[in-house]
């Protein structure tokens, strides 16, 4: 046996590959990323695995292999399920022949997300199973089981980790696996046709099955208590762990799993109810644990009384933590709290919001932006990606962030509303493939007035630097056709298009103050490759000539450029002589190091 | 063994290097390790942490409160930030020099540095620019610090534990930068460990 030392995602990937996965398709999306990029690593050559141009895509690649019975693997974050809930929405209804895993990865905190949404709560929405593993080594497990539990019941499933799950390491076991083998297609329209008539015998055909299946899931061994006594903590996914830790020296208290909250396992929840007095739902996000225990406890007329989150014993937002447990357990068992030891005379610390990193020419391209329209009535509106960071000082560039793809369409809205003011939308061109190419054909039909930026940086950064449409490779070719921006923007019909390097600065000013006094749609596409890919070994300094204004300290907020008692320096270790601090030093102090020039 | 390791810094300092490398050093030992990473939008620049767990105890990937035996620190602030987290007569290692945040250049370090030498009984603090200087970079620092914490005894694993896990995991190009990196902060430790 191979011992692997991977994470979350790592073990997911393996769990699938050893369930005999065929077709694995997915869309980038931290916490999620890690789990397609693990298959690509460890998969035999017959498995295909792919990144889809959004989850939507992913899921309807997924669906057709699954529909000739071989077994798939989606991946995405939560957000991206709100992407792909059109085709998964209706999938539940026509259902699957191979066994289809549809991993949703969410985000407590949230850590890196928009929403904090409870995708248990999309499953049981959708009417499909949802698995919640709480470590490595369980995800491993159980991944294979939601396989068997899809093909079981002919249904898509969901799999759900959190951010802590997906990111935790741990060791996992794995000697390879192939796919399994399959059928193919069995054409038969009365099945695969969603017509409203198979929706209707459907969705009856779900509703008598899924009590079924909480059935199944209340005699499975991935439902369980431990303990005994008045008194039950009910967990699931990673706040379980949490729980397991704090109580593991108790015997007195009843822990109770939860591991798949849909179908809710009624039966199992009804049996350790029915001997506690009260219980404790110790979970993250929605109180969905909560709020069925209550609806067995009224449907059961038990006289047990129910806590959690609606109680105030609970979160209402972020993630749980081993501290969390201790605070809201040990409250629930009456315990006093262990001391805290007192760091209130700690010294103020620095607040360390992301920034873009040293060197990254969408810094430059910001800059560019408002270099040009300084004095000038603008919006702008910000997408998805390394580039949301673009919002914070000294650059100021992001008004709006929504959802991936929106601040296209968005910049269409403000024009019609806001008179006399330049709409710019920023987007980068992964996500302008993902959802962002449908908004500028919005734009051109409904003859709108904006400035289209695409942040062309060859890669999708954010997530850990994937190929995509735009990049000439995909996960199984080196080599795949480009799909080429300008030609995409020019066959929707975009008037003004014009590229510039947006590390030199003069020619990117131009552009936009070019772009700006047009009407219409206009694109801008500002190249440069993410500096986190093709690294530089250039370097700047700042040399005698220095007069301390600080120009380059606030105005671009560069992270290798610093301001001491011994003057401006430059962090050697960061800086890669990008040069956009050197462009807007008044008195030409920052020069190459090396005398190399950089434009 | 039951044993936690915290490893802090700011995004792109390199802490998830060292966290594997100390991981796989307790596992090549016969120890169940559990590790955890900060992941997303903090990686560009904000405050990272890395969880090392190892023993048969550990069942959540974070570290409680109060129970890290010791902190690897790359960034002065980030270590009294994280002293939540280290328990009574816990160790700490740490960085002197500051990553000014873009935004507050008013800040220095030198105030974490006084707090934790006032609150960390025998907190080893290095200075990783001078410490590196002679390697050309800063960025051997996270090769140095399991340099100094192993020379101190602080890190529960021998020089030859951790040196294998570095030859196997480290780019060849830089592994004689690395290993000579490592071997000032083990001289650098085992000064403190005198004292
Ligand atoms: S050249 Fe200037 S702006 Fe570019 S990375 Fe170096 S310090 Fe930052
Ligand atoms: S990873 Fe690339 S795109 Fe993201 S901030 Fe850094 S340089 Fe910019």
């Amino acid at each position: 046996m191979n011992k692997e030392y991977l994470m979350g995602n790592g073990a997911i990937a393996l769990g699938a590959l050893k369930a005999g996965v065929k077709v694995c398709a997915g869309y980038p999306g931290t916490p999620s990323s890690e789990i397609i990029e693990n298959i690509v690593k460890y998969k035999s050559p017959e498995v295909y695995a792919e990144w889809s141009v959004n989850e939507k895509a992913a899921l309807e690649v997924a669906a057709a292999a699954a529909y000739s019975g071989a077994r798939t693997l989606v991946t995405m974050k939560q957000v991206g399920l709100n992407v792909a809930s059109d085709p998964l929405m209706s999938l539940a209804y026509v259902g699957v022949k191979g066994g289809m895993v549809v991993v949703v990865a969410d985000d407590p905190g949230p850590i890196s997300s928009q929403t904090e949404q409870d995708t248990r709560v999309f499953a049981e929405y959708a009417r499909i199973p949802v698995f919640d593993p709480s470590s490595p080594e369980e995800a491993f497990e159980m991944i294979q089981q939601a396989f068997d539990c899809s093909e079981k019941y002919h249904t898509p499933v969901i799999f759900r980790p959190t951010t802590r799950v997906c990111h935790a390491y741990a060791s996992v076991e794995f000697d390879g696996a192939e796919p399994r083998p399959y059928e193919g297609f069995v054409k038969d329209s009365k099945k695969w046709v969603i017509f409203p008539r198979l929706s209707f015998m459907n969705h009856e055909m779900i509703e008598k099955r899924n009590p079924e299946i909480a059935e199944d899931f209340s005699d499975s061994a991935l439902n369980f208590a431990r303990g005994s006594g008045k008194k039950a903590v009910f967990a699931s996914g990673v706040s379980y762990a949490y729980a397991k830790e704090f109580l593991k020296n108790r015997e007195d208290v009843v822990l109770a799993k939860i591991s798949t909250p849909h179908p809710f396992p009624e039966k199992f929840a009804l049996s350790v109810l029915e001997n506690v007095e009260e219980a404790l739902c110790f979970e993250e996000l929605s109180p969905y644990i909560e709020q069925n225990l209550l609806k067995i406890a009224g449907k059961h007329h038990l006289p047990v009384k129910i806590f959690g989150k609606t109680t105030g014993n609970g979160k209402l937002s972020g993630e749980n933590s081993a501290d969390i447990a201790e605070e809201i357990i040990g409250e629930f068992l009456g315990e006093k709290r262990a001391e805290k030891r007192d760091f209130s005379d700690m010294p103020k610390l620095p607040v360390r919001p992301p920034v873009l990193c040293a060197g990254c020419p969408h810094r430059a391209s910001f800059y560019a932006v408002k270099t040009a329209m300084s004095g000038k009535k603008a919006i702008f509106c910000g997408d998805i990606g390394c580039y949301t960071l673009g919002n914070a000082m000294p650059l100021d560039m992001t008004d709006t962030c929504l959802c991936m793809g929106a601040g296209i369409t968005m910049a269409q809205g403000f024009a019609r509303v806001e008179k006399d003011t330049t709409c710019f939308a920023f987007v980068g061109d992964s996500t302008f493939f993902a959802s962002g190419m449908t908004g500028v054909v919005n734009a051109v039909y409904n003859r709108a007035n904006m400035i289209l930026c695409v942040l062309d940086n060859s890669t999708t950064a954010m997530t850990g630097h994937q190929p995509h449409p735009g990049t000439g490779k995909n996960l199984m070719d080196d080599i795949t056709s480009r799909v080429d921006l300008t030609k995409v923007l020019e066959g929707i019909g975009v008037a003004k298009i014009v590229t510039v390097n947006p590390l030199n600065l003069d020619e990117a000013v131009k552009a936009v103050k070019e772009c700006a006094a047009l009407d219409g749609v206009k694109a801008i596409i500002f190249k440069s490759p993410c500096i986190a890919v093709e690294k530089s070994a250039k370097k700047m300094r700042v040399d005698e000539s220095c007069v301390m204004c600080e120009t380059c300290i606030n105005e671009i907020g560069c992270p290798a450029l610093s301001a001491g008692n011994a003057g401006i320096s430059i962090d050697a270790t960061l800086c890669t002589g990008c040069g956009l601090c050197a462009q807007i030093c008044p008195v030409n102090a920052i020069k190459p190091v090396g005398g190399d020039t950089n434009g | 063994m039951d044993k936690s390791i915290l490893l802090c810094g700011v995004g792109g300092q390199g802490t998830v290097l060292a966290s594997k490398l100390i991981a796989a050093a307790f596992m090549q030992a016969g120890e169940v390790v559990h590790s955890a990473e900060t992941i997303g939008m903090a990686q560009r620049g904000g405050s990272v942490t890395s969880h090392v767990r190892i023993g048969e105890n550990a069942f959540s990937p974070l570290i409680p409160s109060k129970t890290a035996d010791l902190i690897l620190a790359f960034e002065p602030a980030e270590a009294v930030r994280n002293l939540p987290l280290l328990k009574e007569n816990g160790a700490v290692i740490a960085n002197s020099v500051p990553v000014k945040p873009v935004n507050d250049m008013s800040y220095n370090g030198a105030e974490a540095v006084d707090y934790l030498k006032r609150r960390v009984k025998n907190a080893i603090i290095v200075d990783a620019e001078e410490l590196c200087r002679e390697f050309g970079s800063s960025k051997f620092f996270n090769i140095a610090i399991l340099g100094v914490a192993c020379g101190a005894k602080k890190l529960g694993l021998s020089r030859e534990q951790i040196l294998g896990e570095i030859e196997k995991r480290v780019p060849k190009k830089y592994l004689e930068q690395n290993i000579a990196a490592f071997q000032k902060g083990e001289q650098i430790g085992e000064s403190y460990a005198a004292e």
